[in-house]
Parts: structure tokens; sequence; C-alpha cells
């Protein structure tokens, strides 16, 4: 195959990745977009397999390893997308946006090897930036996963002169980076792997659990400009159109992400270097709530008119999105009138809460948006707050300098009564006590939230 | 290839990148991630490339392990995406 073609079939590969972005901004089109995306990346890699130059002939060296390697991937890969559950969706995307941050560092690793001294000075340059961000890529996205899967604390992690570590690490990165340029060698490169692969966890640690989704988006547009770099050393245009899409459309939903919590980015990246051990109130007397059965919850129910529910992230793992349907269609059946509210960023994702409802099937009407649900509060009898916490917590109205002092809420505590599903009296994700859970308008059902909900449905049912 | 020529190319991508997702509801943020993540999982082209220029064992083995996380990315990224919106095509009536 010739360069031209070559080239030709690359650059309808990049054009498939800019109609996937496209298609992706559309709720029509998106699924679309996703099979277009896949179409371009299968193509491109496809056509490696067929086309050789000076530097390489048909069939290619090592066709087996190759073969070998992404049979292996495919087995690893495929069924850990398909079994994921609803729940863990956003920290499997964190992982694979990690991998591919390794993937870049390591085949920039390989190409220095490779090219020895005949790497020219810009190569190195390049072959150094993705090193750094693949590895921070990497090992980011690696405690991003164990922070999301609660295999380490959702808190931030803050040490006695975090800052000051973070700073010496970042600074000893970029003078490795610098003695790699000037002085080439092995040995430096792998250096310069290890301290970014530690600059990467240190920079993510001091994350607080709610900008978690927020860093994962900056990381992958951090891993989209490595595969722009590797694209110039390797000479690949697609690689560098493809990367570069990723990079820039990354940033850009980073910053929307940010501004549908109310976050500054900019507090978010260098939260790392401005973090000081957070002043927690000490919540250290117990204070008395109401705490209910299922019966009290059905009968407030029954009498309501209209009644809006507000899942959150324990709606999740309970796995309760049947069984809520189930709930508020017994309700529509007695007449009340019911509708879901949506905060943009419930659960650990945006749109966690409409994909997970989608799956029970719950029409899509009854979904209301935080702006088109917020007004109706006044008028709303009863609120029922599944496994939800900080996206409902006042404080991020009334107290500043709290850590979602800013985030726009679901305004449930202009409702005339509030019921509050919780496994326990644990915080939630962004570690906050909530005010609300005190308010005498407040009633607690404490249990996992599908098991309370049976109860709830039975109890109304006999009523 | 001219330095020239991949500065255009890195520009010109940079704005259609910012072009394509600039207004994109809350709710599609997800997925839409998820999709630029298995985007840039198109590093296996590279990855199959340094394979290939593989002169020793080490730049081998390095290698099979950046095609196994790239397809891992590539793949497993399209697929997640797409059982994300099939979720969002059934309430769409």
């Amino acid at each position: 195959m010739s360069r031209t073609v070559y080239d030709l079939i690359g650059l309808a590969a990049g054009i498939a990745f800019i109609l996937a972005l496209k298609g992706l901004s559309h709720p029509k089109t998106a699924r679309r977009g996703n099979l277009i995306g896949a179409f371009g990346a299968g193509l491109a890699t496809l056509v490696v397999f067929f086309y050789s130059n000076e530097n390489s002939s048909l069939p290619l060296n090592n066709l087996g390893w190759i073969l070998g390697a992404i049979a292996i991937g495919l087995v690893i890969g495929v069924p850990a997308a398909r079994k994921v559950q609803m729940t863990q969706m956003p920290q499997l995307v964190a992982l694979f946006n990690g991998v591919g941050g390794g993937a870049a560092a390591l085949v920039a690793i390989v190409e220095y090897l490779n090219l020895g001294d005949e790497a020219t000075t810009a190569e190195v340059v390049f072959t150094v930036f993705t090193v750094i961000v693949g590895c921070v890529s990497f090992s980011g996205s690696i405690i991003t996963f164990m922070k999301l899967q609660e295999l380490m604390t959702t808190r931030p992690v803050i040490f006695p002169a975090g800052r000051f570590i973070i700073a010496a690490t970042l600074i000893s990165v970029l003078g490795v980076g610098g003695w790699v340029v000037s002085a080439l060698g092995t040995t430096p490169l792998l250096i310069l792997a290890g301290l970014s692969l530690l600059f990467g966890i240190l920079f993510v640690l001091p994350v607080g659990g709610a900008d978690v989704p927020i860093v994962i988006s900056l990381l992958n547009a951090f891993t989209g400009l490595t595969v722009a770099a590797s694209g110039y050393v390797l000479d690949s245009t697609l690689l560098i159109i493809a990367g570069t899409l990723v990079g820039a459309s990354g940033t850009i939903l980073t910053r929307l992400m940010a501004e549908a919590m109310g976050r500054s980015l900019f507090g978010t990246l260098f939260g790392a270097f401005t973090a000081k051990p957070q002043d927690v109130a000490a919540a250290g007397e117990e204070r008395p709530v109401r705490s209910g059965s299922p019966d009290d919850v059905a009968i407030l129910l029954n009498y309501a008119r209209r009644v809006v529910i507000v899942p959150g992230f324990g709606l999740a793992v309970a796995q309760a999105q049947h069984t809520v349907r189930e709930l508020a269609d017994l309700m529509i059946s007695k007449g009340i009138d019911v509708a879901y509210g949506i905060h943009p960023v419930a659960g650990r994702m945006p749109g966690h809460m409409n994909v997970l409802l989608a799956e029970a099937n719950v029409p899509y009407d009854q979904l209301q948006e935080m702006d088109e649900v917020n007004p109706t509060f006044g008028q709303t009898d009863v609120a029922i707050v599944i496994g939800a916490n900080d996206v409902v917590n006042p404080a991020a109205q009334t107290t500043p300098g709290c850590p979602i002092y800013g985030m726009p809420i679901l305004e449930v505590n202009h409702a005339a009564n509030i019921i509050f599903l919780k496994r326990s009296m644990r915080p939630g994700f962004a570690g906050i006590e909530n005010e609300l859970l005190y308010d005498p308008k407040t009633m607690l059902l404490f249990g996992d939230a599908k098991a309370s909900l049976t109860k709830v449905v039975s109890a109304l049912k006999a009523l | 290839m001219e330095p020239m020529a991949i500065l255009s190319i890195f520009v010109l991508s940079v704005f259609v990148g910012f072009e394509v997702v600039s207004k994109v509801s809350s709710t599609l943020h997800t997925p839409l991630m998820s999709g630029a993540n298995a985007i840039h999982g198109v590093i296996l082209v590279g990855a199959i490339i340094v394979a290939d220029h593989s002169k020793t064992n080490l730049e081998l083995g390095l290698s099979v392990a950046a095609i196994i996380l790239a397809t891992i990315n590539m793949v497993g990224g399209f697929v997640v995406t797409d059982r994300m919106l099939e979720m969002f095509k059934g309430n769409k009536k």
C-alpha cells in the first residue's frame, strides 16, 4: 500500500473521529457517533497491517506477538466493559483512560530505545513530554479508580508539607526531563518515568470525592495530548489529529463539568498545591434525628398530592432503580403527581442517574432537570431523597468556605416534608455534614435503599 | 513531516475539538468523556508500529504490553460507551 493511500485512510479515520465527537454531543445521534468512532479506530488499526515503507516490510515483524497481544487485550477489555455494573462504570472509564496513558508512555519509551542516538532534539522533547504526561495519567487514573471503587478513602488525602513534596516532585520531574533531553540515555528516562508515576499519585491524592470526575476528564485530555505527541515521533498524522481532538474536546468537557458542579477548574487543578487540612466541623455531640418506619413513610405518601423523588448514588449501589419505579407507578395509580428531580452530577458522574433510571424504563417525561424541578419544591408535599446527600445539602448555599459552597443543589428544603433513605448517618461523598438531616420536617428511613423501598411499596399497597 | 504542516494540523485540530463539544447537555458528559477516551485508544496504531520496529527483547516486551493496554483502552472504551448509550435509547420514546 502506498503512503498516499495509507495517509488517505488515516484522514478518513480522523474525519470519523470528528463526526464521532460531534455525534456524541447530541442525545439523538450519540450512539451512532460512538459507532462511527469505533469504525474509524478499527479502520486505522487494520490499515497498519498492510502498509510498508523503507523502515518496515510486510508482513510486519513480530506479527505473532502483535496479534497475540491484541487478542489478550480483547479478552480482558471486552468482558470488563460488558459485565461492569452501572454503578461501577465511572471507575472503569478511569481505568481505561489510565491504561491508554500507560500505553502512550510505553510507546514513547520503546521508540526512544529504538532510535538511540539518531533521535533529533525535537523527537526527544516530545518523548519526554509523552513519558511524563502518560505516566501521570496512568498512576493518577489508578488513584481515581481506587477512590471511586472505595478501595481507599474518598476524602482528600492531605499530608503535612504535602504541597512542598508535590512541588519538589514536579521540579524533579522537569529537571530529569531536561537531563534526558541534554544527556540522552535509558537510565534517566526510566527515572523520569518513575518520578512521573509518583507525581500522578501525589497530584490526585488531595482531590476530594466530588471533584474526582473532573480529574478523570482532565486526565483523559492529558492522555489525548500524549497520543498527539507520539504521533509526532512516529510520523503519524492520524495520531496527531486524534490525540489533539481528544485533548481539546477533553479540556472543554472538563470545564463544562466543573461549571455544572459549580467548581472552579483552577481550584480543582491546583488544589494539590493550595490544599490545607480542612476545618472539619467538630461533629462531637450526638444530635437528635427523627427516624420513621416504612409505614410512616407510606402514610405520608398516601396523602400527598405531589411527590418528588431525588435519586443519588445510594440508589445505584442498592440497584433499587426498578423498585423505585414500582413505587412511582403505585403512587401515580393513586392519583399522586410524581416527578424525579435529577441533579446533573448526582451519583458519581454527570448523567449517572439518567442512565440508571433509563435502565428501569422510567418514562423520560417524569425526569426533571434541576432548573425545571427547583421552582416546584414549594408546592411539593414530600421529597424522597434516596441515597443522595451532597446534591441536596443547603450548606452549598448557606456556608461559604465549605467544600461544596457554590454548587447548585436541588432545593428539597423547600418541600413540606423530606424523607431521607440512608444506610447510616455517614456524610456524603464530599464528607460534609448535612444540616437537613436534623430538620424537624425531615424523616429518616435507615437501611438499604432497595429493602426500604420494597417495604414502603407493600405498606402503601396495604393502605 | 514539515514542522509547519504539523503545527497547522495541531492548531486546526484544537479548534475543531473545541467547536464540536462546546454545547453539550450535562446528561451526555459521561458518555462523551467515555467516547473521547476510547478514541485516544488509537495509540494502538503507534504500539503496533513500535512493535514492528522492535529489535531487542526489552523493546518487544514493552511494545507487547503497550498493545495490550491500548487494545483494552480502545475496544473496552467503545463497548462501555455503547452500553451507556443503549440505555439512553430505551426511554427516548
